[in-house]
Formats: structure tokens, sequence, C-alpha cells
């Protein structure tokens, strides 16, 4: 019982993160019907942002909580304006061309951030994994039994963090002036521009926005993971990109739900089968959940699109 | 330019000039839909666009609207040159589009769809207003405000999709085929429409295959085919002439 318990717990910390992470790729495909291959490395690349600020804080200041939020908004900031960048110039000029040219380029600069992390520039860290420093003390939160159960303090703030960005997406996408033309814009950006919106704007925004998700997203798991290296982005990456197609891609709510299953799927097959099996399960559950329904959990051809 | 081969009817009533269209030429690829179109539409005016299918009706109006850029000519509207303007950029100055298929959000209620329309708008009293003008215009609306636009019928689309154009507050009013698909009541509900929102000094450029109904509803209609207009006159000299007669009303 109280295993289970401990499993569910872990699941719902892991999950809520793929959740963040599988958000911007829903997001993205919902205002561009493309799948941006790149963001998992944009959430690298953003990881990075905040492990060098939280060197440069120092140490007594970064396990502040002052310096935990200098360390978000800088890597959240940084990322935005990289997802502004790529999409300006990588996919903008791609808008009107076949779909396929805009999911090439994609790979190409998933390619481009997570090999070009690999150099060894001097100012880069170079391929090797590194410590990602702890920014969060690890304090036990809550222990139940003779140590049955242990909630990790940043378990606690990690699953926090991570559903205040999922409500606040919540309510812009759906409660919110920016939101509905986020959602007109999804269903048909030429309509959408007939109703005064600009269009290349909420796109870039939609970009902005789910680049910082995942820079936040990212330094969640660089926390979990006491490790930061240039080629987590393919893997968590692809981990949040099952859960989104899992919950319906396009889906806002679906991307939620796709990520804690996930999450939750994989923690049981560590905790109960064998850590090795964790993958294999989670590509198999992804094959499972699209033989039964082509469209994801959530996907319908009338969904809610953003 | 190709002025010159355009049949003219009769006398056009003055109206204050609104938009002003100029030899535009529309390329989709290696197709060309638009050979040199020019047409004006008046202040108040109600002006019909007919044609046959693939004359080039419906790319007129997405070039007058910003929705594709012309490869040639000028549009000017409100006396601004807004041939390079995108569609967004015309919606405040007066400009609204009822698209082909009416193109409302399915999955947004009818009122989101409506409040989508006025969504450059920031005087919140004046839009509630509007939404209860259109509901006075279409009541099956107001029934209908909570339900998922997907789920109206044809006609109530089309109802919809005109009275979210109308949100905007527009000087112009671009319609694409309001009768397609629909019952002759249904149509005849939405050109009774057509002229009380004209009554109120919004111009309307209509495209329609139905050239009797269009040329009945209108002032001044052009006749579209492959990409040029042919013939342009006040809508009951075009309805009596032999060849449109012949073409478009089949007799
Ligand atoms: N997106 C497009 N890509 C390629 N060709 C197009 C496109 N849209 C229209 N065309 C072509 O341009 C020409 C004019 O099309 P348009 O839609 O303007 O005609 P229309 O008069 O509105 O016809 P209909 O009455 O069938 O709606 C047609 O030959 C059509 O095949
Ligand atoms: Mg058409």
């Amino acid at each position: 019982m109280a295993q289970l318990l401990q499993h569910l717990i872990n699941g719902l910390a892991a999950g809520t993160i793929y959740a963040l992470v599988a958000l911007g790729y829903t997001m993205v495909y919902g205002v561009l019907k493309l799948i941006n291959f790149a963001h998992g490395d944009v959430m690298m690349v953003g990881v990075y942002m905040g492990y060098a600020t939280a060197f440069a804080l120092g140490r007594d200041m970064r396990s502040s909580l002052l310096g935990v939020a200098v360390v978000f908004a800088v890597a959240m900031l940084g990322c935005a304006l990289l997802g502004f960048f790529i999409e300006r110039f990588a996919y903008r000029p791609l808008r009107e061309k076949p779909r396929l040219t805009a999911l090439i380029t994609a790979i190409g600069i998933s390619f481009a951030l997570s090999y070009g992390f690999q150099l060894d520039l001097g100012f880069l860290p170079g391929a090797a994994p590194r410590a990602f420093p702890e920014v969060i003390e690890p304090v036990e939160w809550l222990v139940i039994g003779d140590r049955d159960v242990v909630v990790w303090n940043w378990q606690v703030i990690s699953f926090g963090i991570a559903v205040a960005l999922m409500v606040g997406l919540q309510y812009l996408v759906f409660r919110t002036r920016f939101g509905r033309a986020m959602r007109a814009v999804s269903w048909d950006h030429r309509v959408a521009a007939l109703m005064g919106i600009p269009t290349d704007r909420v796109i870039a925004l939609t970009f902005m926005l789910s680049s910082a998700l995942a820079a936040g997203a990212g330094l969640l798991y660089a926390i979990k993971d006491t490790s930061v290296s240039p080629l987590m982005g393919l893997y968590v990456g692809l981990k949040a990109f099952v859960a989104a197609v899992i919950g319906g891609i396009g889906h806002v709510p679906g991307a939620v739900v796709g990520g804690l299953v996930l999450g939750l799927v994989e923690e049981f097959v560590v905790g109960y089968a064998a850590s090795t099996w964790r993958d294999a399960v989670a590509f198999g559950f992804l094959i499972l959940v699209l033989l039964v329904k082509p469209g994801g959990l959530f996907g319908r051809v009338a969904a809610e699109k953003v | 330019m190709s002025d010159a081969q355009v049949k003219t009817l009769g006398e056009r009533q003055a109206f204050p000039p609104l938009l002003s269209v100029d030899g535009i030429k529309v390329h989709y690829g290696a197709i060309q839909a638009l050979k040199g179109v020019s047409l004006t539409v008046g202040k108040g005016e109600v002006v019909a666009l007919i044609g046959a299918n693939g004359a080039g009706k419906t790319s007129t109006l997405r070039a007058v609207s910003g929705m594709l850029k012309p490869s040639a000519g000028r549009i000017q509207f409100n006396g601004h040159d807004t041939t390079n303007m995108k569609a967004h950029q015309l919606v405040p100055r007066g400009m609204a589009h009822a698209p082909e298929g009416r193109g409302v959000f399915p999955n947004m209620s009818v009122q989101e769809n409506l409040e989508l329309g006025a969504y450059l708008r920031t005087d919140t009293s004046g839009i509630q207003q509007d939404l209860e003008k259109s509901f006075t215009l279409f009541p099956v609306l107001k029934e209908r405000r909570k339900q998922m636009a997907g789920t109206l019928s044809g006609g109530e689309q089309q109802m919809l999709a005109i009275a979210r154009a109308l949100l905007s507050k527009p000087q112009l009013l671009l319609l694409d085929e309001p009768s397609l698909g629909l019952a002759p009541q249904v149509t005849e509900a939405i050109f009774r429409t057509l002229r009380e929102v004209n009554a109120t000094g919004v111009s309307v450029l209509l495209v329609e295959q139905n050239a009797h109904l269009a040329l009945n509803a209108a002032h001044y209609g052009y006749v579209l085919e492959t990409g040029e207009v042919v013939m342009a006159g006040p809508g009951k000299a075009l309805l009596e002439s032999a060849e449109v007669r012949r073409a478009y009303l089949g007799e």
C-alpha cells in the first residue's frame, strides 16, 4: 500500500513535467499544424541558461527563494526569446510551403542545438553530462511510517510550479482575449485574420509561451535528475511528444492528461517490473493508445484544438 | 486595361466612392485566376459580382479583403491604398469579409464567434448593443448562443457568419455566396436582412451564383468570366439583358 502511494507520488511528479513540455508541442501544433521537433532542445538550452545563472548566483544565493525565482526567470525569458527567433527566422519563411519542409527544418534545428551544445567552445560545457546545482536543497517534506513513503520538498515545489503553470495556461487559452485569438488561429488562421487578429503575432507569442514553459519544465527535470546534458532535450522531448500524442495532439487538457498518464505508467514499470523496460513500455503504451484511439485519448475530429 | 472589352449597360446611380479595384491580377502558382479585374463600390451601394464556377469571384473578394496579395493592379479603400495590406489591417479600416464556406469557428460557441467579430473593438457597451442588434436580426442565434457553432445548420451558420462580420462595424461587407446550399425561405430571410443592413449605410459587395437573387438585390452588378469582367450595369439592366439571361439565368 505504502509502496503504491510512493509510486503514485513519484509518477505524478514526473508526469507534471512531461505535461508541461507536452503542452508546448500541442500549442505549437495547434496554431501551426507543425510538430516542433526542436521543442525538447529549446528546453535543453533553457536548462543550460538556468545552469549558468545558478552558478553566477553562487551557492548561497541560488538556493534562496529569490535565487530560484531568478534562475527560472532567466531560463524562461531566455527561452521565450530563443523560441521567438526560431519561429521568426526558421519557420515563418516556410509558412506557405509544404508542411514537410517545416518539419525537416524543425529536425534540423533540433540537431543543430543538441549537437551544437556538445561542441567544446570554451563557453559551452561540452558533451558530457554535468551535475545540476542544487537550486532547491533537498529536504524531506513528508515521511510516512518507517520511511515507507517519502515526499521530498522539491517534488512538492515541482508539482506546485507545474500545476500553477498549467492552470495559468488553461486560463489563458480558454478565458482571455489572447486565448480566444489563439484558438481562432488554430482553427483557421486565414479566417482568424478576417476578425482583425494579427495572426503572425499570435503565432510568435505561442512559440514564446511554449518555449518558456519548456524551460520551466526542463529546470524541474534537471532538479529531479540532478544533471544536465546536451542530449536531454532529445530524450525528454521525445517522451513529452509521446505524452502529447497520447492525449491527442492539439488538445490542451489532453497534453496534461497524457503527461500524467505517461509519468505514472513509467513509474509503475520501474517500480514493479524493471527500469530497463521503462522506455519500451512507454512507446508500447503509445502504440496501444493509437491502435484503440487513433486521434489520441481526447483527439476527435471536432475536438477543441489549440 | 481590360476595361475596353467590358460591355456596360445603362446609367449607374451615383454614390460617393468607397472601394476601387483597378486591374488586379491574381495567381495561384502557375494558375492565373484574375487577369485584370476592375470594379468599384460606392458608399451605401450594393454591388453584385456574378459568374460561373471558377470565374474568379472568390479570388476577387480575397484580394479585396487582403487574404491574398494581387500580383498586379491597385486597390483603394476608404481613401487609402490597401493593395499590400494584410487582412487584419483592413478590419479596423472598415472591411468585413464573410468568406466562402462560411468559416465560422465550429469549436466555439455562437456567442464566442460573435465576440470574435468584435475582436478589435474596445467599446464594451457598444459591443453589447450590437450583439443585441444581431439577435434582433437573427433571433435564432439568440436561442443558440451557448451552442457550439459547428452544431448549427447550414443556414444558421450563414447567419452567424454575416452577424459576426457585422460586429466589426464595417463600412463594406464582402459576402461570398450567402445563399449556397440554403432553402429558399432561409435565403430570402438572409437577403431581407441584407437590405436592412444596407439601409443603415453599410455597403455590400455580394458574390452569388444565384444571379437572379443577386441582381435583384444589387444597385449595380459585374459579370465575371474566366478572370475578367465582361459586363457591367445596374442590377435591373443586367437582369433584362439577353446575354445574362442566357448565360446565368438559364433561359
Ligand atoms: N487555392 C487555390 N489554388 C489553386 N488554384 C485556385 C485556388 N483557389 C482558386 N483557384 C483557381 O482559381 C480560379 C478562380 O477560382 P475562384 O475560387 O476565385 O472562383 P469562383 O468564381 O469563386 O468559383 P466558385 O463559384 O466555384 O466559387 C479557378 O480556376 C480555381 O481553380
Ligand atoms: Mg467562389
